[in-house]
């Protein structure tokens, strides 16, 4: 019944891009390729091709802005979220337990689509909110679902062993979840909560469809009046292949220094 | 809340199961103020089960468990003050991985005892060097070895200043050659006068610093008294037959 504290296991859940792997090294990885060979095709298609893709490049930073507003603001909220149906999850109180629960089955099995027009129509209908919050919190009751399952994971990927610890210090349960088990469980977490930024920075170009003027919004804004639509596609997906990429590669960063840190 | 004529630790009657198996069946015992108890027996005969409820890490499904006149099972009572009281030292020393050395022994001291940051960290730097381990006060746990683990978690279990200290199998998961620095700590704790109750295969630290030892086999108490009874002239063919495959 000997539980030595071993290093945590790493959890794979989230459905993110492939967060490069340190192992991936040399000097043409697929990252680099693929980073560097999106930038220089953009930087041909404005400055080669000027009269075909300049306009578009002008067009649509604003839209880039939003997607970003939109992640930025929905990953934060679906954390929060998460974090509360996750130690609801592993709560003993079966009320609670079931609540949080249930949010998890219902939001999983329902398309992210459907449930952003049916929060966001919902929500509209009772309160009087700005369409880009509505969207996130759409996005973020949503993604808060997977989110719970991986702070789940998390907390009880630590080893039993802290809790009675810290128990047997005279903590209540309470301060030894804050002091001991979650200060663990955020750097276990870390890894998918990155792959689920990625991928919620994806999914967000779903809000396109409601009355949000995001990257792909502004791209389709833009070919319905030139009809350039191959042209105008060709650049709204090089540009959130570069943001990805950029994203995935400053995650696996951040994760080597925080190995690094211990 | 504490009445003179109470022992420190009081287990009446126990009884505890997981699922269908009994593991305490009708233990009853008591450890008083300044008394080192040392209990020993097979694995699975419930030593460390008992040592847990006494503390509230499980709840027994009979009997009376009452420390510092605190009854442990009643739901009134704040478990929390009980542990307060009672320090434990685990078989897998379970310091916080994520803090140093000194702030494993500062957090609770700040946090449940509400001491300033300084008034805990000279505590606890006294406390390092009792055990002798200051030098690694600013270390994490991961760079130190398995004895001078255990004796940090020793050092951080004095730290809150308890009545009494439950170790279990403080020993079990050290290498050999650290057993004994880890022993002495315990033995030098003896003498100061500190409750003890220890679950341990050490018949050498039994011997020589128990009061009282408690033989256990499937859940029951088997056989109980002094070290010189236990050692020589044990009553219980069961004893005899532990004590000839153990020594």
């Amino acid at each position: 019944m000997l539980d030595t504290p071993s290093p945590h296991t790493p959890i794979a859940v989230g459905d993110g891009a492939a967060i490069p792997h340190k192992s991936d090294a040399g000097l043409f990885t697929a990252w680099r390729i693929a980073f560097f060979g999106s930038i220089v095709l953009c930087l041909f298609l404005a400055f080669g091709r000027p009269d075909q893709y300049m306009a578009i490049f002008m067009f649509i930073p604003d839209g880039i802005l939003v997607t970003f507003k939109v992640t930025l603001g929905a990953i934060l909220l679906a954390i929060v979220f998460g974090l509360i149906a996750g130690l609801g999850r592993i709560s003993s109180n079966r009320l609670i337990n079931g609540a949080a629960s249930l949010y998890v089955e219902v939001i999983r099995g329902i398309p992210l689509l459907v449930q952003l027009f049916y929060i966001y129509y919902a929500l509209g209908r009772f309160v009087k909110i700005p369409d880009i919050l509505s969207a996130i919190i759409a996005m973020a009751f949503c993604y808060g679902a997977y989110m719970a399952e991986i702070f789940r994971a998390g907390i009880q990927s630590i080893p039993k062993g802290q809790m009675e610890a810290a128990l047997s210090l005279g903590m209540s349960r309470g301060q030894a979840m804050r002091q001991v088990i979650l200060p663990q469980a955020f750097k276990v977490v870390l890894p998918p909560i990155g792959n689920e930024f990625i991928a919620l920075l994806k999914d967000s170009s779903l809000v396109s469809i409601l009355a949000v003027a995001d990257l792909l919004r502004r791209g389709r804004e833009y070919a319905s009046e030139t009809f350039n639509y191959f042209e105008t596609y060709t650049v709204i997906a090089l540009i959130y292949l570069i943001m990805t990429l950029f994203f995935s590669k400053l995650i696996s960063i951040m994760e080597e220094r925080l190995n690094e840190g211990r | 809340m504490k009445a003179a004529s109470h022992p420190m630790i009081e287990v009446s009657k126990v009884s505890k199961f997981f699922g269908t198996f009994q593991a305490l069946n009708d233990i009853t015992f008591d450890v008083s103020d300044g008394e080192k108890v040392v209990i020993i027996g097979p694995s699975g005969s419930g030593k460390s089960t008992i040592l847990r409820s006494i503390n509230g890490l499980e709840t027994i499904d009979g009997g009376r468990i009452s420390v510092g006149g605190m009854d442990v099972s009643h739901l009134k009572t704040d478990i929390c003050k009980v542990r307060e009281e009672v320090g434990m030292v685990f078989q897998s020393f379970n310091l916080f991985p994520h803090k140093t050395v000194l702030e494993n022994l500062t957090l609770a001291q700040t946090v449940v005892r509400k001491r300033s940051k300084k008034d805990a960290e000279e505590i606890a730097m006294e406390l390092l060097r009792k055990v002798n381990i200051a030098e690694k006060a600013a270390a994490y746990p991961a760079k130190l070895s398995g004895g001078q683990q255990q004796r940090v978690a020793i050092a951080r279990s004095l730290a809150m200043n308890p009545k009494a200290i439950l170790f279990d199998e403080p020993t079990s998961a050290l290498d050999p050659e650290m057993i004994g620095e880890v022993l002495d700590v315990m033995k030098n704790l003896a003498r100061e006068g500190m409750t003890m109750v220890v679950v341990t295969h050490e018949m050498g630290f039994a011997r020589e610093v128990a009061d009282r030892v408690i033989f256990m086999d499937h859940g029951r108490i088997v056989e109980e008294g002094t070290p010189e009874h236990f050692f020589t002239s044990p009553t219980h063919e069961r004893t005899k037959l532990f004590l000839s495959q153990i020594l």
